[in-house]
């Protein structure tokens, strides 16, 4: 039985999420991946290579999610699929719900995983916990949590294009405009791979440099805790934790952060963490798999200098 | 203005989580609980704002059973106008989004909303079913919400950015962090909430597709390896040849 996945594409190739979600579609080995994307594709958008044979194509990049839910939920009859994924991030998250309901579907919300038999994994408790939930529909609709899984190149070849519409009503949400949040180029913080975060140990704002530097050194993306937005000495966007944005980068790097539970929540699901705090009684510690007991502005520089010396 | 705004019981921030009944119930003993804070933070805090300056009223609705008048009484202390429980052990997204939907369905909202996500079940589901079950637009992750007449201006988060955007007529959104400032209930309004109006309902006839097998806590970190602060190049060794990450 064929499984359909829903795709978003930026500068006509599939984003990061989206080729994670079409690798697990794969593993799921029901049948045949089809991807629906609305918007721009250039080829096969990278799809092919994470084992997507065909891509429903819908040249119009809608922008009301009860328009991308029509035209999900008649894409699926279409192929007859049993199986709709979507990436747990902000975009899947607010269409995959819907289409649940349209489809009388069950819902996992946040799987962080491969189904064993007809079981699925979810995180609950903001990550303290996990739910082991079974569906008990026929039809399935599943958002899976970005950085899960991972993209798996299957080696397949370039997937088919067809043009793809329903009729999915007039947008009733107007779009006036759209604000990056990072510059170009960077990912969004729940699908970074390798992520430096600080917090109330820096000081002050003025002092993020050297975090910044060591972002940049390791390619990551920057984060924070949650008084460290509430100050504005970061973005919102940064702040991490219960109340914040959930990660699960491979590699995370608490700097000057106490490690608080409601922080803890957000981020115990890193493959490795690692911390750096002057004090070691810090919580933090006991969550994490590689310590420095130190200052942050004295061993900052230098790990940064030592992975610039790789 | 008629604004209505999903609020649910979760547990504490700092609670214990700990599960019952072969680990398939969470074990409320001993657990303190709080109105989830995405809900009364956010969403509902909005809504009374907006009904401060443009008159109307605010309803709080929640799917659960009595347990659950403590939280809504919070709610209405701070400032709600009253409060709507319809009477059912909530066990899934679809299961709380159809029974909120048929209630609401000929009640003239003007406005449906829930925050981003509960603390406890991290579905971030209900608010756009409920929008699915009624046919209404839905906006996800609410950072700014502005109202002239009927239409509605709003800032959304969304992958990788926010949105700018407006919807005429009803719909529904979920709130998230700056839209409004948390509120502490004071004395008058802890008062006054004990008056007014609480109501329960009968739930609806509605399925539910998912159960839970079990739940889990995750594994314990092993000890926390401890590395020279002299020494950061230790730490990029063993992150390279131990950990293989960079
Ligand atoms: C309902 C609720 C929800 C919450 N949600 C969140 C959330 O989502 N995310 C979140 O982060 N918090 C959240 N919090 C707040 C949380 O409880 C903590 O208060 C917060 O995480 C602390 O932030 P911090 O670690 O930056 O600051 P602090 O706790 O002040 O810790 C600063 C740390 O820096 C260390 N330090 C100081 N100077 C240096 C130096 N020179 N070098 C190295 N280390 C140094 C100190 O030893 C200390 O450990 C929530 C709280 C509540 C009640």
């Amino acid at each position: 039985m064929s499984v359909l996945v829903y795709i978003s594409t930026q500068a006509g190739k599939a984003t990061n999420a989206g080729l994670e979600v079409a690798s697990y579609a794969s593993a799921l080995q029901t049948g045949e991946v089809i991807a629906l994307v609305a918007g721009d594709i250039s080829g096969d958008g990278g799809l092919g290579a994470v084992g997507v044979s065909k891509v429903m194509h819908c040249a119009d990049a809608l922008t009301d999610n009860s328009q991308q839910s029509k035209l999900t939920k008649e894409a699926a009859l279409s192929i007859g699929a049993k199986a709709v994924v979507f990436s747990g991030n902000s975009i899947g998250n607010s269409i995959a719900p819907r289409v649940a309901i349209a489809m009388n579907a069950g819902y996992v919300a946040g799987a962080t995983g491969l189904p064993e038999g007809k079981t699925y994994t979810r995180n609950v408790f903001s990550g303290k916990a996990t739910a082991h939930v079974q569906v008990t529909t026929e039809t399935i609709v599943i958002a899976v949590t970005p950085n899960s899984f991972g993209i798996k190149n299957t080696g397949g070849s370039e997937a088919v294009v067809e043009a793809f519409s329903a009729d999915v009503g007039e947008a009733r949400v107007t779009l006036n405009g759209f604000t990056p949040t990072s510059s170009e180029g960077t990912v969004p913080l729940p699908e970074a791979i390798r992520v430096v975060s600080a917090g109330r140990g820096l000081k002050g704002p003025e002092n993020w440099g050297i975090v910044e530097d060591l972002a940049k050194a390791l390619g990551a993306s920057t984060a924070c805790s949650r008084p460290v937005g509430d100050m504005g000495w970061r973005p919102h966007h940064e702040h991490v934790g219960q109340t914040g944005i959930t990660i699960r980068p491979d590699l995370y790097i608490a700097c000057g952060i106490s490690g608080a539970i409601q922080h803890l929540a957000g981020v115990n699901q890193s493959k490795v963490i690692v911390v750096i705090n002057t004090d070691p009684e810090a919580p933090f510690f006991k969550a994490a798999d590689y310590g420095i007991v130190g200052d942050v502005f004295e061993v900052l520089p230098k790990l940064t200098a030592a992975i610039n010396a790789l | 203005m008629k604004l209505l705004v999903c609020i649910s019981k979760a547990p504490d921030t700092t609670s214990r989580i700990a599960f019952t009944d072969g680990d398939k119930r969470f074990d409320e003993s001993g657990v303190q609980f709080i109105v989830n804070p995405y809900d009364e933070w956010y969403a509902l805090v909005r809504a009374i704002e907006l009904v401060e300056q443009n008159g109307g009223s605010v309803t709080t609705i929640t799917v659960g059973e009595a347990s659950c008048d403590p939280i809504v009484r919070k709610a209405l202390a701070i400032g709600a106008t009253d409060a709507v429980r319809i009477d059912a052990i909530p066990t899934d997204s679809s299961q709380v989004a159809r029974l909120i939907a048929n209630y609401a369905k000929d009640q003239g909202y003007d406005i449906i909303l829930g925050g981003k996500e509960t603390i406890d079940n991290n579905s971030s589901a209900v608010p756009a079913m409920i929008a699915e079950c009624l046919d209404l637009p839905y906006v996800a992750l609410v950072t700014k919400l502005e109202m002239s007449g009927d239409e509605a201006t709003l800032t959304a988060e969304t992958t990788g950015g926010t949105n700018n955007l407006s919807v005429k007529g009803t719909f529904v959104m979920s709130a998230t962090k700056g839209i409004a400032e948390q509120r502490i209930p004071n004395m008058r309004g802890i008062m006054s909430a004990r008056t007014k109006q609480l109501q329960v309902v009968e739930a609806s006839a509605v399925e539910i597709s998912t159960q839970v097998d079990v739940f889990k806590l995750p594994p314990l970190k092993g000890d926390c390896v401890i590395v020279d602060a002299d020494n950061p190049a230790e730490l990029v060794r063993v992150l390279r040849e131990e950990a293989k990450i960079i």
